[in-house]
């Protein structure tokens, strides 16, 4: 019975850390991930309604195909990734790190033979002389031998490189971290919007995925919003909003232009600019002139307002459209006389003299009109995005190890042999072979010179 | 001269230097094996004057504030085929072993074939959710990356035919077009080299979207269709980098899962942006 057990938790742990399945869960996961870009994720019940039947609607969000990357089969499949790139780890990274700290200084017969890359000369003279001279043809070549006698032989050793062997631990290392930052900035974070409206101020904010609002320790004011265009075009240029952050009365942050891809931070708190909108209605500046008199009077007005005249005939702005057909800004004001029936008259901005021509008592004309904005931000605290940023760097380090550097060792074993000494090189790279075969060659002639010298 | 123009020889010079390429795996020779790299060589220098040209040319229209032609899918497709090249002269210079040419340069062709026949080349600045630099090092990353992958396929597609031949005649010496090629252990170890590099690249090209999409909305991650392919690409070569050290997945499956990561690759990169909604919509 423990014999049975011991080989079910064995074959368990075999199948854990096998490279099979390795493949199996990248590819799972690969494959799986289509589905989420194929359809939509997150939308409304009515929305997937359009789209699907009631019966596929049914099954589809059954098998969480809506939030697929949320949901437990898709997180299962990355817990099995993780608990794969772990075992692997575990049962591999012990060897590396013996075969790095305690390096193999006298290798066996058998050991040696294993290697590819060898080369033997026999040569007259000492072994002391040689060994010497050996230290100094490794230490010029390559670098500084550890030198060790065994049985009457003298071993070299010499590497380089060493801590290229951990190159992949550090990339699987990397994964396990940025996990661990994604799921502190789930857990300890969070994601919000507010819209201010130019000169509001505000000190919560709401939270996107409860619905619910956010108290902020801090007032955020939204000074002034405005959107941009490359010359005549439609195409948007900068949208910007001049933020002023104070807190317990002090201003902390003074009118500081926050664009797109330029965001303001303050006590953790991001502030995005996303979006924008029309808050309110706009404000008409109009100018006053009775016919026949120099003075004029300007009123700022929004829709609906009224205002008295200088000779008690009232006027209100009754409209007011930024784009009338092809005219561009119009206006429709009332005038109301103390007596008599009020009359309507239209103004343009882009005409300005078409009320005079009108001929009435008074000439109106419209000089300007100004849209309220409110800007739209996004939200968002997230304690855990260092953490991502270290496994990404970590990442890019361990990738680079591990393609690009290789760990090379060499010995050099002199033994006696019938009054000469047989010398023996052999090398060994723990990847990228070729490259070592080339580099080899070139140092096994530089060693037969050396040793042809004597 | 307008960078137009020169692009069109740019065009020019890929097609004549592939012609030659294929040339040479029929007829041996090695004068068409050279003038054939001398060609891609001629061409990439090109290329490369008429990328800074267009740049250039970027400060040039009405209120341009000029920016590095990456931002549209014409001038993606434009440095795409310009990355593939610089990948593929790279592994030139270090192997020679140019039948490869054969078939990688139908990709640098066919990408500015498309570019400069079907594809709106107008300079327009700049949106505000591009104005940033991280625009320049997510696109160089991603698409020097994309383009190790391109060279990893055709050099993949070589060894299946190579092993597919050698299957069949047994020991007899393969001639003829297959003959010519490297052998199938040359060409699996370039295949590895060329994702080697591809790999590194790809990880900082998603990386350095990740950075920008927090930088400019404050989420590094949001399982956008375009980040969900890149990662999907991801996958795929994490998967044949450890199915080359597995036994019964190096060589042939390896070899599959190359090409069908530079499929992925591809739908990654055009198919998102032409079939699916999303964030980098604006590219097509």
């Amino acid at each position: 019975m423990r014999a049975k057990q011991r080989g079910f938790l064995n074959s368990a742990w075999d199948f854990f850390c096998s490279l099979k399945l390795t493949i199996f869960s990248l590819i799972a996961l690969a494959v799986t991930s289509i589905i989420g870009t194929v359809i939509q994720q997150n939308l409304s019940r009515q929305e997937y309604l359009r789209v699907f039947s009631e019966k596929t609607y049914r099954t589809l969000d059954q098998l969480q195909f809506f939030d697929m990357y949320h949901s437990w089969w898709f997180i299962g499949l990355l817990v099995l990734f993780c608990i794969n790139l772990i075992c692997c780890s575990i049962k591999r990274f012990p060897r590396v790190w013996r075969m790095v700290h305690n390096p193999m200084l006298v290798p066996s017969e058998q050991v040696l033979k294993t290697f590819s890359n060898v080369d033997e000369q026999l040569v007259a003279g000492e072994i002391k002389g040689l060994t010497q001279r050996m230290q100094g043809f490794l230490g010029n070549q390559f670098s500084a031998p550890q030198v060790t006698e065994q049985d009457g032989s003298v071993y070299l050793y010499a590497e380089k490189s060493k801590y290229a062997r951990f190159g992949v631990y550090i990339t699987h290392l990397s994964i396990l971290i940025i996990f661990l930052g994604a799921i502190i900035g789930n857990v300890y974070g969070f994601k919000g919007f507010v819209n201010i409206p130019e000169g509001g101020e505000t000190n919560k904010i709401w939270l996107r995925n409860s619905q619910a609002s956010l108290p902020l320790d801090f007032t955020l004011r939204c000074e002034d919003f405005s959107v941009s265009f490359y010359g005549n075009s439609q195409r948007p240029k900068e949208y910007r909003s001049v933020l002023t952050v104070i807190d317990q009365g002090q201003t902390m942050i003074d009118h500081r232009p926050t664009i797109v891809n330029d965001p303001l931070s303050y006590k953790g708190l991001t502030f995005y600019q996303s979006s924008y909108g029309a808050a309110g209605d706009e404000v008409v500046s109009i100018k006053v002139k009775l016919r026949g008199e120099d003075k004029v009077d300007a009123f700022s007005l929004q829709r609906g307002q009224m205002v008295d005249l200088p000779n008690g005939d009232r006027l209100r702005l009754a409209d007011f459209t930024p784009t009338f057909r092809n005219f561009g800004p119009a206006a429709r004001i009332d005038v109301l006389p103390h007596s008599g029936e009020a009359r309507a008259v239209t103004v343009f901005k882009n005409f300005p003299d078409f009320d005079n021509e009108r001929g009435g008592a008074y000439i109106f004309t419209m000089i300007n009109f100004d849209q309220r904005y409110y800007t739209g931000l996004q939200v968002t605290k997230d304690p855990g995005v260092w953490v991502v940023w270290l496994g990404c760097a970590l990442m890019v380090i361990g990738c680079l190890v591990a393609f690009f550097m290789s760990h090379r060792r060499l010995w050099v074993v002199l033994s006696g042999q019938d009054g000469k000494v047989g010398v023996r090189l052999v090398g060994s790279a723990h990847r990228n072979q070729p490259a070592f075969e080339l580099y080899f060659d070139e140092l096994k002639n530089k060693f037969r010179e050396e040793l042809s010298d004597s | 001269m307008n960078s137009g123009q020169l692009f069109n020889l740019v065009t020019i010079g890929y097609f004549s230097a592939m012609v030659l390429f294929i040339g040479y795996l029929a007829t041996r020779s090695s004068v068409i094996a050279t003038l054939a790299t001398v060609l891609a060589y001629l061409g990439f220098a090109i290329q490369t004057v008429a990328i800074g040209l267009r740049w250039y040319e970027t400060y040039q229209v009405p209120g341009g504030a000029g920016y590095a032609p990456l931002s549209n899918l014409y001038e993606s497709v434009v440095f795409f085929s310009w990355t593939i090249l610089l990948i593929y002269l790279l592994i030139d210079l270090k192997y020679k072993q140019r039948s490869v040419g054969a078939f990688v340069l139908p990709f640098a062709f066919l990408a500015m074939t498309w570019a400069q026949l079907r594809l709106d080349s107008t300079i327009s600045p700049l949106v505000p959710a591009l104005q940033s630099n991280w625009l320049t090092y997510h696109v160089i990353t991603c698409f020097l990356g994309y383009a190790a992958f391109a060279v990893a396929c055709g050099v993949s597609i070589m060894y299946l035919i190579k092993i597919g031949k050698e299957n069949k005649s047994s020991d007899a010496p393969a001639g003829g077009l297959v003959g010519i090629m490297p052998s199938a252990k040359i060409l699996d170890d370039l295949n590895y080299k060329a994702i080697m590099i591809g790999f590194p690249l790809l990880s900082l090209g998603i990386i350095t979207g990740a950075a920008w999409a927090n930088y400019a909305w404050g989420t590094y991650w949001s399982w956008d269709p375009k980040e969900t392919w890149s990662l999907i690409v991801w996958f795929i070569y994490a998967a044949f980098l450890h199915a080359r050290i597995t036994r019964g997945w190096a060589g042939r499956k390896a070899a599959i899962l190359s090409i069908v990561g530079f499929a992925a690759t591809i739908f990654c990169y055009l198919g998102v942006n032409l079939l699916l909604a999303g964030l980098h919509s604006y590219g097509a």
